[in-house]
């Protein structure tokens, strides 16, 4: 059996990207960071879609803590089986640099979606 | 504003015809030779199709134009808002070109700046309106008329708004948004115009004139209708919504 070679790399069937017409993930693929108002001017960030399975959340959360100098919590998220971090304070761009950078997880931009205003 | 027109055609008899007849047709091809010819040429050709036997003349007629231009030195001024100096609605001084042109250009674009912009860069939608609702709620008062704008359900961009910002809200009696938390004018513009990006441009010609319809098995399709394209655009999900102040009954 002779593998087809165009289609090894590519999913001809993955949805193209708006702009680039690139294939771009599944929107369930997505990681969503969200902001959402408590009480007064406090806020909090919930990153929903990392995989957990992949990456050690109690370290990540480690490390939000310490850099971003706030409280953060892993929230089991019922739909799905992973889980969400939950952040004290807007902490969106701190996660979304987190996410994206080389020295950290290194994740396509494409992937991330920032929520809020 | 009829008065002004009004004003405006005995102003500047001539050229203002010119102008009328040469703008709606010169859009990307917009000739200033042409516009030049014709204030002059006037009495003898109006038609605007004739294009190509105009470009032609205006070739023999450039040189004259030069010649005028010199003759024409004395500075022309005068508020052409006020209508003062040349721009006097007795005055019988020949306007200069480029002195019609900058004010043909300051009427468009106050008058209407849809004309005068192309592309969807300066797609412009009225500015919300926020105001402050007690301590915890904020009032976005004109989301039906900005909805109107774009042509788009107040429950849609209502849904959108409230999945974005990651709260809720209601509608009250004047058909005013009121929305769960504190936000500034600037923020609820942010997630606007993150809507029109998503749901009002159109991707293949960026024309904000497109309608959003429910096509076949609960899909939403943004149709443009400029250029006839369609694609489909994600529903709108809240996705995690974390359980703010509701410690206490737990724990009680
Ligand atoms: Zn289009």
């Amino acid at each position: 059996m002779s593998i087809i070679e165009n289609l090894k790399d590519k999913d001809p069937f993955a949805e193209a990207d708006d702009d680039s017409g690139e294939k771009v993930h599944k929107s369930q693929d997505y990681i969503h960071i969200r902001i959402q108002q408590r009480n007064g001017r406090k806020t909090l960030t919930t990153v929903q879609g990392l995989n957990n399975q992949k990456f050690n959340f109690d370290l990540i959360i480690k490390h939000f803590k310490k850099k971003f100098a706030c409280n953060g919590t892993i929230v089991p998220e019922s739909s799905t089986h992973k889980e969400v971090i939950q952040l004290q304070g807007d902490q969106r761009k701190n996660v979304y640099e987190f996410l994206t950078s080389k020295d950290f997880l290194n994740m396509d931009a494409k992937t991330i979606k920032v929520h809020g205003f | 504003m009829f008065k002004d027109l009004a004003k405006k055609k005995k102003k500047s008899k001539k050229p203002k015809e010119g102008e009328e007849a040469e703008t709606p047709a010169a859009d990307g091809e917009f000739d200033p030779s042409a516009l030049k010819k014709k204030k002059k040429k006037k009495p003898k050709t109006t038609d605007a199709d004739d294009f190509e036997a105009k470009l032609a003349e205006v070739g023999a007629v450039e040189k004259e134009d030069a010649e005028e231009e010199k003759t024409e030195e004395p500075i022309q001024e005068g508020d052409m808002e006020k209508g003062t100096g040349i721009w006097a609605h007795d005055a019988t001084t020949p306007i200069k070109y480029n002195n019609l042109l900058k004010r043909f250009f300051t009427q468009l674009h106050s008058h209407h700046p849809d004309l005068a912009s192309t592309g969807s860069k300066s797609y412009k939608i009225p500015p919300p309106q926020c105001l402050r609702e007690g301590n915890r709620k904020t009032i976005f008062a004109n989301i039906s008329e900005i909805c109107k704008r774009m042509k788009r359900s107040d429950e849609h961009v209502t849904q959108f708004l409230f999945a974005e910002l990651g709260t809720s809200g209601s509608v009250d009696g004047s058909k005013r948004l009121v929305i769960k938390g504190r936000f500034q004018q600037k923020q609820i513009e942010n997630v606007l115009r993150r809507y029109i990006m998503e749901y009002v441009t159109c991707k293949t010609c960026r024309s904000p004139d497109t309608e959003l319809n429910k096509g076949e098995n609960r899909l939403y399709f943004v149709t443009c209708n400029s250029c006839g394209s369609r694609r489909s655009v994600t529903a709108i999900k809240t996705g995690f919504s974390a359980q703010i102040g509701k410690r206490k009954r737990q724990q009680g």
